[in-house]
């Protein structure tokens, strides 16, 4: 590992990797995982929220979903201390915009900009990259279009209908690429985000976040009540599925145990 | 040249400190102009700021109410004798509960409004939560106070209104392009101040209601058209109040004559 091409950042290996920039890159997959997902009329984030201690207030605590302008949201995985330095520059330069063309960004000037300050820190003497992924949404001015981007530690950019970035993200976007379709309305998209995220967060509803853009409106942050009656109502859609898989399932295994199992399941859900 | 730091008459009223003036006075309790004057290096003196007579024609009022602050700003664009545009929009919303009306050279007024205005968003942006009028203000006065020490100072004059988001009381400040700041229940700037401060003397009350604000407004109004020898093409009128920012209809087509 220390083979020397890890010390500099701005050095090649000779095999020509820049191994920091990679760190970086294992520095997103240790982080919590974001999702996002466009619909018709609306893009949502959905965000994996790390458990809070006892006594942590969280009614303050920064969350991983912020806004860059009224109009753009942006969600990270990877370091936190990162993103708050990433997050204020793009907020600088959203309103620098406003300011010097009297118009707000468009979504993909603002990704673009966010990747070029990743790609700047890639190739600098003295700094290291930015330890995240972003994945930046919105819509642009006088448009009804959702935008959805992200964008990689090396300043990589790229356009999705849906992704996922951060701990297993791999597992959420095989699900979201499975699962994805046209045409949803909010409802739907709202759902599809928060199932995807169902995937790898285990403990439910309180460690979910949501946030949804719609054209014109400002952001709005699903409240706790309104994701948990989401969650419930999809797991039971799960044990419904899954009920009758076993059902489907049962003449052709024979299996006793798994009949008994099955049988004890039907008569405790009615 | 004649000394500029003319002590503004309604000093001794009581209306709250004048933060600018006060702290260049209280350098050895002499006017600024003693001090600036003395190094040998003389600037020439279209650095230095001045007052054009221009700045002076554009009207500015404001009065604070019961639960409101009205912002007034005359809709004649001038330059020189000519009026450029007759509904322009001397004003700038800073945030939610902050209106900003301003005169002065032109160029330099949108300039600096503009610039106030995306520091007082960037920071919405970046604190999620809006600045209070007072806390603008004193920043206002701030960039005001370091651009008047600078090469090309701006030459603004401001009426900064604002309800408290949290407190809801209305607040109206005063500003000048020395770099003053003053609290005020009603204000004006340019040669409106001459006919207007006198009735509001008279009439303002601290708990008035926003319609008697528009009568007082409209008081103003009248006899701005009645003495003051300059079409300035009516007025904007726009009321900050708790639940934000609107303007108001203002009814200025009515021809005034004089007695």
């Amino acid at each position: 590992m220390a083979s020397g091409y890890d010390r500099a950042l701005s050095v090649f290996s000779p095999d020509g990797h820049v191994f920091q920039v990679e760190y970086a890159g294992e520095a997103v997959k240790r982080g919590t995982c974001a999702v996002g997902v466009k619909g018709t009329d609306v893009v949502v984030l959905g965000c994996e929220k790390r458990s809070a201690m006892k006594l942590q207030d969280t009614r303050i605590t920064p969350s991983k979903i912020g806004l860059l302008d009224t109009h753009v949201c942006l969600a990270f995985a990877g370091l936190n201390a990162d993103a708050r330095i990433l997050v204020d520059k793009a907020r600088l330069e959203s309103q620098s915009h406003r300011l010097n063309l009297e118009d707000p960004v468009t979504i993909e000037y603002i990704t673009k900009y966010v990747a070029g300050v990743q790609q700047r820190y890639t190739q600098s003497g003295g700094v290291r990259p930015f330890g995240i992924s972003t994945l930046i949404v919105g819509f642009d001015k006088g448009s009804e279009q959702p935008r959805l981007y992200q964008t990689e530690p090396s300043g990589i950019y790229s356009a999705w209908k849906a992704n996922a970035i951060g701990r297993s993200s791999k597992t959420v976007r095989e699900f979201l690429e499975r699962n994805y379709k046209e045409d949803m309305d909010r409802e739907a998209t709202v759902r599809l985000a928060i199932k995807s995220l169902l995937e790898v967060v285990q403990t439910g509803a309180k460690n979910i976040e949501i946030a949804i853009m719609a054209p014109g409106k400002p952001i709005e942050m699903l409240p706790v009540e309104d994701i948990e009656s989401y969650v419930k109502n999809i797991e039971q859609e799960k044990q419904e599925e899954a009920a009758k898989k076993k059902t489907g399932r049962t003449p052709g295994t024979g299996s006793a145990a798994i009949l008994t199992r099955g049988a004890q399941g039907e008569s405790s859900e009615q | 040249m004649p000394c500029r730091h003319i002590q503004p008459q309604w000093a001794e009223a009581g209306w709250g400190p004048f933060v600018g003036l006060q702290q260049a006075w209280s350098v050895g309790g002499r006017c600024p102009c003693a001090q600036a004057e003395a190094p040998t290096l003389q600037i020439t003196t279209t650095t230095t700021p001045f007052d054009t007579d221009n700045a002076k024609m554009e009207v500015l009022l404001g009065i604070t109410g019961k639960d409101f602050t009205l912002i007034a700003a005359s809709k004649a664009a001038m330059r020189g004798a000519t009026i450029l545009k007759a509904a322009d929009d001397k004003t700038r919303q800073l945030n939610k509960h902050t209106l900003m009306a301003f005169s002065g050279e032109a160029g330099d007024t949108v300039q600096f409004a503009e610039y106030i205005q995306a520091n007082a968003q960037l920071y919405s942006m970046r604190n999620e939560t809006d600045l209070s009028p007072s806390a603008l203000a004193n920043f206002v006065r701030g960039e005001l106070a370091s651009s008047l020490r600078s090469r090309k100072p701006y030459n603004v004059n401001l009426l900064l209104g604002g309800v408290d988001p949290i407190t809801h009381k209305p607040s109206l400040y005063w500003l000048d392009y020395l770099a003053s700041l003053a609290p005020v229940p009603y204000a004006a700037h340019g040669y409106a101040q001459y006919y207007c401060l006198s009735l509001l003397d008279k009439h303002h009350q601290p708990d008035i209601t926003l319609e008697r604000g528009m009568e007082l407004l409209k008081l103003c109004s009248d006899e701005l058209k009645r003495r003051l020898p300059i079409d300035f093409k009516g007025m904007v009128v726009k009321a900050v109040t708790a639940d934000g920012i609107k303007e108001m209809p203002f009814d200025d087509t009515e021809v005034v004559k004089g007695t």
